[in-house]
């Protein structure tokens, strides 16, 4: 195809995006446009499934059958999460098992928030209410998204959301509400898991460097900036209920501006947990390598089953 | 690392209940039908969504090529007399 063909091609594309077209898999897309969903949508699958992890850490320890089976079917979420995602990455030529050797090589990324620790039960009532509702921020942008199987995989990530929300803010209520020593467990969840819960949606606009693309071509459709101010809009109010305060002491009401001011985030934290050097960074790869190694023989002995299943039926049809 | 052969890839379609059509959810990678119809049921329908599962392995699906949907889909453009609004009635003549 010549330069101009291409320039055309990308013109009509960009028409039929401003035309709120969505993007189907065979579609013509420009190489760029196919790399970054690839490169976005396969973080977005690693997050769910190393989001895994420190929940997973309390399933054993969870302080009733009730919020065990909640967090169970939370955590089994999740992995449903990522496997939709993945299923989408594949929409796009991506291979899955190149996508798991990534993220196993240390090659691609995945949320740093979850390279935090989850060092009390109150952690997951933190995750709960902070860490998927800042997901949810995020993902319910995303369902509006240009590309049609990312979409339709937010859509139904999004109705599965709520619920894990909702138990991980019962868990900050039952707390707040109860002894002295729980409120103070819930407070200092929060006090550790609010700034990291900041971060989730990226550098701020000015550092972002894929953000103005990103936009033109509707995968995203709010800022990173724009979408943690609405995040402190809704929580703030949320926290002030359970009777716990954000850790931030330039935290207050702009009734000028309609919003809540905040304190400066530490991006030096976020550069060095994005970059490999968080508390867990270690601990999570390791995990998942092992789980990947450990697996092996199955994955292996299950195909060669398959095999042997069929070679039979094959037999079977034949003799008969 | 990686293992020789991966597991084949399958689409799956769903009828969340009776009356309705299937319709096309996503994909799964299982190593037969039957495994894929199970992954099926654990990925996709963990809150009641589905009454009946479909799933077929991938390479098995023809599609039309959307570089080709103007000669494919033009030709019914055309047809306005394929619609009743096409047909001029007078008021008076009622329930047609
Ligand atoms: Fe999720
Ligand atoms: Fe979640």
């Amino acid at each position: 195809m010549s330069d101009q063909q291409i320039l055309n091609l990308e013109e009509r594309f960009q028409q039929r995006i401003d035309a709120e077209i969505k993007v189907e898999p065979k579609d013509w897309m420009p190489e760029k446009y196919r790399k970054t969903l690839i490169r976005q949508i396969s973080q977005h699958a690693h997050s769910e499934i190393v989001g895994m992890l420190p929940e997973g850490n309390w399933i054993s320890r969870a302080p009733s059958l009730r919020r065990k089976v909640a967090l169970l079917a939370k955590v089994q979420d999740e992995a449903g999460h990522g496997l939709y995602l993945y299923s989408a990455a594949e929409t796009l030529g991506a291979e899955r098992d190149q996508l798991t050797r990534d993220l196993l090589d240390g090659k691609a990324k995945y949320s740093s928030i979850f390279n935090y620790p989850t060092l009390s039960w109150a952690d997951i009532g933190a995750i709960g209410w902070l860490v998927d509702g800042a997901a949810i921020m995020n993902q319910v942008m995303l369902t509006r998204n240009s590309y049609g199987p990312y979409a339709r995989a937010m859509v139904k990530i999004c109705k599965e959301e709520s619920f894990h929300q909702r138990q991980g803010y019962e868990i900050m209520l039952t707390l707040a509400k109860g002894t002295e020593e729980q409120k103070a467990m819930a407070q200092d969840a929060l006090n550790r898991w609010w700034w990291p819960s900041l971060m989730m949606f990226g550098p701020s606009d000015a550092e972002s460097t894929h953000s103005a693309q990103s936009m033109k071509w509707k995968i995203k459709r709010k800022s990173n900036d724009e979408l943690r101010q609405q995040f402190v809009d809704v929580t703030i109010p949320q926290a002030d209920f359970l009777g716990l305060s954000v850790p931030d002491k330039d935290l207050k009401w702009n009734e000028e501006s309609g919003h809540y001011d905040f304190g400066p985030i530490d991006w030096d934290e976020f550069w060095r947990v994005v970059k490999g050097n968080g508390p867990c960074n270690r601990d999570r790869i390791k995990a998942r390598r092992k789980a990947y190694d450990e697996g092996k023989w199955v994955r292996e002995a299950a195909m060669a089953h398959a095999e042997k299943k069929k070679e039979r039926k094959a037999k079977l049809a034949k003799s008969a | 690392m990686s293992d020789k052969k991966n597991w084949p890839l399958y689409e799956v379609f769903i009828r969340s209940k009776n009356g309705l059509n299937h319709r096309h959810v996503g994909s799964l990678h299982a190593t037969d039908e039957e495994m894929a119809l199970e992954n099926a049921r654990d990925v996709y329908t963990r809150r009641s969504e589905g009454v009946s599962i479909w799933v077929v392995e991938s390479r098995h699906i023809f599609a039309s090529n959307p570089d080709e949907a103007g000669e494919l889909f033009e030709p019914a453009q055309d047809k306005v007399y394929r619609h009743p609004t096409f047909y001029e009635l007078p008021d008076e003549v009622k329930h047609i």
